[in-house]
């Protein structure tokens, strides 16, 4: 048990290790500044890995189509990978700004992710580019924030106003109990108690949640006439697997939502529970445009698999940033390109869309679509449009 | 009233689940004292296994299951005898260390393999909806599963008490020392439960595809339940794990749907409670040496 | 000699500050001038070492498993969040020690659950105690923030005279000043008789409470130790990085922690150091080539790790400063200790 000697080798290895492995530290510094760098933190492990997985897709697959320069200048994408965890986003954030001299901040799969990072992109004046977190206050964190996602204002007040026209009178909710699906939540009460609907049945699940079938059987003993549901991209699958199980369909509770839980790159799996859901979104893989099919096509050529909605978003924010780059001149003043990018218009596969210039949050056009089958496979087939929609959680004060 | 019932149902099923998830863990733990965190990889390989059966080479759901089985089974044994084997008298530290490795290089190699996306299994249309029973809404897959999980606890159960292996097994577990000494060939019997154990996991796998959900992450995150119900129930016999599955599989889905506010207080608090109380588990007498 | 008198030279000589000791702590500062680029991942590795450390307390020396001390990493992550952003205590050292105090004061209330029962059940009552925690950090969400976590804080400088800046200097060299000063004061504590009786209590419980050591007692101290030490290192994680989010409770939080102590080695204070700068250089160097399927290349490793053995490792790794010796000194070769961790 005394043994003198026993630190001193391990401290020995420290200094060995610790000596070797620095040096690997110095590798990865910056080079020549002709190029413009683009830091893309993207959670691609963990639970939220298939969003980051779409938005790196939809990036490679923009710059393979459009080329990799831009107003003469190189475009260099810079992924990491922050698994969702926060201080990961931050730290990773800052060594792209301090030791990459990165010119833009992009991706950002989750709201927590996105606010740390904001005070980075005020502090350094770089460019966020936001593409897929969806909570109201993200754009108000900084000035250099630009959001090519959405906000869950957006399509949560659209279903409610349509909800309460349509015939439905009373609303059981299932959200997830987090800050985008309490957004979710907030508004489509908000839009469909002024619409005359009543919510009879609140229930919010953990965000990490194996099994819907306790909560599922709370909606069916409401008997509302549909159940509005948020949840995360992922988890959606599981629970229209399991309201069909539980009978709910046959029951004629119908599902309507924001159309996260309809996510394309799912709904093929989800099997024919989904059938008749109908939910308020930005995409769906079966929009009727030229320019969608062509994308739709190219993305399955590519990457095996349809593209969802966080696709379009990565898709989207990388186009603005090219198009940014073209207004500038390839000038990559922050200032300049949060400037260039304030009211910019285009035409994405989801349909028109536009930066809004006050807020930096984006203006599109919501869908009220219906699960229904296309030549053997599912889709979201979009039935009405609400033109323009801006993000209500700021346009309501 | 008939609500009550109905929630029983899903907790018995959701528990029956977890039983045969977490079982082979029990006896990883009881039999050889090792601490093996990547019970649930091989609950996945075996999920991944009748998926790709039944989405991709149209394998009918019920033919798929005993192969997730013997695939998760496979892998088991192979493992086992490549590199488990070394470690039965490591520290748990090291086996910690080793199986989380596992499970990490498991995860990122499913991910690789088959995309980070939830994946589903094509049920067949007479597993799907509910049957009316007297009111009672009962969910036809979760009574397959509460059919399958019942007789498989039966047949556990009589193998264990019956058969000259399960009187080996048992004496194993109680003693090893004195069940090498009475000449039972107690690595040959480990090496077998072991296998039969992870293809327990695999069948629970593809089961819990559809009540859990199936993706890369699957190991790390029912991790956590596994380990509760082996600390919970003790692992000296299969009695205890499965009587704390059902506890958990029923306090979880009447906490949710009772107090859906207080969410997963009440599993965390039973646990903690429990273990105060027993620190050996219910049922456990060597549990955790 | 008498055995007393022995028993206390020994004591003396092990404590003794020993030349590798003094150069490791030479060039862990002079990373700060080697890398100047690199701070962020530094501090972030400064940080995880004092957290490290602080299972080492609790794990190396008294024997006590821990999967969930991020519990008070937490709860100091959140004190220290919560008096920055309400502006309680705005200087961050006061703040660090205020911190560190609701950490120790929330231990030692928890080191009653666990002192109970044997290894898997202390392993799940922590893991338990981190998850509620979790929960209830989310179930009071007006406090936290929620899944959010807390949002808008704004450090001071330290002692009123060192501003954080973005490039993580003045951080860096905050939070390795704070772990060298734990760092002695734990090596102090190890080497005093009451760490001695803690490695008593480890390899014997039953021998230790024969021979008059109060073990509950002193179990409940080190474990309130170790609180303490693993708040102190949270409230660092947000002053540094003016944040806290759920994930300072999570499961996966533990998990890691416990990967770092057992790589480095447990029981000679050193070992959460070396396994903090080993597990976040494989990190970053697998997760720069790799950002997918990073995870594959540390599991390997971990796998390899154990299959070869630590031991072994450790003499491979000593086999070039072993011959230099040889060479130079014509003195006897150093050997690698056998395993020492092992509660």
């Amino acid at each position: 048990m005394f043994n003198g000697k026993k630190r001193l080798p391990r401290a020995a290895v420290g200094v060995a290790i610790a000596g070797a492995l620095g040096s690997i530290l110095a590798l990865a510094q910056a080079q020549a500044q002709e190029t413009v760098k683009i830091g893309l933190i993207l959670p691609m492990t963990g639970g939220q890995a298939s969003t980051g997985k779409q938005i790196d897709n939809a990036v490679k697959l923009y710059m393979q189509q459009k080329g990799d320069t831009v107003a003469g200048k190189k475009i260099e994408i810079i992924l990491k990978d922050d698994g969702a965890v926060p201080d990961n986003t931050k730290r990773l954030a800052q060594e792209l700004i301090v030791n990459d001299k990165v010119h833009f901040i992009a991706g950002f799969g989750v709201t927590p992710a996105a606010l740390a990072a904001a005070p980075l992109a005020t502090q350094a004046k770089v460019p966020e580019i936001v593409m897929a977190a969806g909570t109201s206050i993200i754009t108000e964190r900084s000035p250099y924030i630009v959001r090519t996602s959405f906000t869950l204002a957006q399509s949560s007040t659209i279903i409610g106003d349509w909800a309460a026209k349509n015939g439905i009178k009373k609303v059981a909710t299932l959200t997830s109990d987090y800050a985008p699906g309490n957004d979710a939540l907030t508004f489509f009460k908000q839009n469909f108690t002024a619409g005359g609907g009543e919510v009879v049945e609140e229930v919010k699940v953990p965000l990490a949640n194996p099994d819907f079938a306790p909560f599922l059987q709370r909606m069916k003993d409401a008997k509302p006439d549909a159940v509005f549901v948020f949840v995360p991209a992922g988890q959606g699958g599981s629970f229209m697997k399991q309201y069909a199980e539980r009978g709910l369909d046959k029951s004629g509770i119908k599902v309507i939502g924001p159309g996260d839980v309809m996510d394309d790159d799912l709904l093929n799996g989800m099997g024919d529970a989904a059938l008749g859901a109908v939910t308020a979104h930005l995409y769906s893989a079966a929009h009727p445009s030229a320019m969608n099919k062509e994308f739709v096509a190219a993305y399955k050529k590519a990457f095996g698999n349809r593209p969802g909605f966080m696709a379009v978003s990565g898709y989207d924010g990388i186009h603005l940033i090219y198009e940014a780059l073209k207004k500038t001149g390839g000038k990559t003043d922050g200032d300049a390109l949060v400037e260039a990018m304030k009211g910019m218009k285009w035409e994405s596969p989801r349909g028109p869309i536009s930066i809004d210039p006050e807020t930096r949050d984006i203006v599109q056009n919501i869908y009220i679509r219906k699960v229904e089958k296309v030549d053997g496979e599912l889709y979201n087939v979009e039935f009405a449009t609400f033109e323009a929609v801006k993000d209500a959680g700021k346009t309501k004060k | 009233m008939t609500t009550l019932f109905t929630i029983l149902f899903d907790g018995v099923a959701y528990g029956m689940l977890l039983f045969v998830l977490a079982c082979g863990l029990a006896v990883t733990l009881g039999l050889m004292n090792f601490v093996n965190l990547a019970h649930g990889a091989f609950a996945m390989a075996g999920g991944y296994v009748c998926a790709v059966l039944v989405n991709r080479s149209g394998w009918p759901f019920f033919a798929s299951l005993p192969l997730a089985f013997v695939a998760s089974a496979g892998i088991g044994a192979v493992l086992e005898r490549a590199l488990y084997r070394h470690l039965y008298n490591r520290s748990h530290l090291d086996q910690v260390l080793f199986s989380v490795g596992l499970v990490f290089m498991s995860v990122a190699a499913v991910d690789y393999i088959m995309g980070s996306s939830r994946i589903f299994i094509k049920l067949p249309a007479a597993l799907e909806g509910q049957v009316d029973f007297f009111g009672i809404g009962i969910g036809r897959y979760r009574l397959m599963i509460i059919v399958i999980c019942g007789l498989l606890t039966a047949a556990l159960q009589l193998v264990l008490a019956r058969t000259r292996f399960g009187s080996r097994l048992r004496a194993a577990v109680d003693d090893p020392r004195a069940a090498i000494g009475l000449g039972i060939n107690v690595p040959q019997v480990f090496a077998f439960t072991f296998a039969f154990g992870c293809g327990l996991a695999g069948l629970g796998g593809a089961l819990s595809a559809e009540i859990l959900g199936l993706d890369p992450y699957f190991p790390l995150k029912f991790m956590i339940y596994f380990l509760i119900v082996v600390t919970v129930g003790g692992s000296s016999s299969i009695t205890g794990p499965f009587l704390a599955s059902l506890l958990l599989g029923i306090g979880d889905v009447a906490g949710k749907y009772y107090v859906p506010k207080l969410g997963p207080f009440v599993i965390y608090t039973i646990m903690i409670v429990i273990l105060i109380w027993r620190p050996n588990g219910l049922f456990g007498r060597t549990a955790a040496r | 000699m008498t055995a007393q008198a022995d028993v206390g030279r020994q004591a003396r000589q092990h404590a003794r500050w020993h030349w590798s000791e003094v150069a490791f702590w030479i060039l862990a500062l002079s990373c700060a001038f080697l890398f100047p680029s690199r701070y962020l991942i530094m501090t972030d590795i400064v940080r995880l070492a004092l957290f490290a450390l602080s299972l080492d307390l609790i794990l190396g020396y008294a024997g006590i498993v821990s999967l969930g001390h991020a519990a008070f990493f937490g709860v100091g992550a959140y004190s220290a969040g919560l008096l920055a952003l309400h502006g309680i205590v705005t200087e961050p050292v006061m703040a660090l020690v205020v911190a560190g105090l609701v950490a120790t004061a929330v231990g030692f209330l928890t080191s009653f659950l666990v002192i109970r029962g044997a290894d898997l059940t202390r392993l799940m009552v922590t893991l338990g105690i981190a998850l509620l925690l979790e929960a209830l950090a989310e179930r009071f969400s007006n406090v936290t923030g929620g899944t959010d976590g807390l949002q808008g804080i704004e450090m001071q400088p330290i002692l009123g005279l060192f501003a954080f800046d973005m490039f993580g200097k003045v951080g860096f060299f905050y939070c390795l000043a704070v772990l060298f000063l734990l760092f002695l004061l734990a090596r102090r504590i190890v080497h005093s008789p009451f760490g001695l009786s803690l490695r008593a209590i480890r390899n014997n419980p039953l021998r230790a409470a024969a021979i008059g050591i109060p073990v509950n007692r002193r179990l409940i101290a080190i474990y309130t130790l170790a609180a303490c030490y693993a708040g102190i290192a949270g409230a660092l994680f947000t002053q540094t990085t003016a944040l806290a989010s759920l994930d300072v409770f999570s499961f996966e939080r533990s998990a890691d922690l416990m990967l770092v102590l057992v790589i480095g080695g447990t029981g000679y204070l050193y070992g959460g150091l070396i396994g903090a700068v080993v597990f976040r250089m494989l990190q970053e160097v697998f997760s720069t080539i790799t950002p997918q399927y990073w995870q594959f290349w540390i599991g390997l490793v971990l796998v390899v790790i154990v299959l070869v053995g630590r031991a072994r490792m450790h003499r491979w790794a000593l086999w070039a400063p072993n011959l230099i010796i040889r060479q130079l000194g014509g003195r006897k070769a150093i050997v690698a200790v056998p395993e020492s961790d092992a509660p």
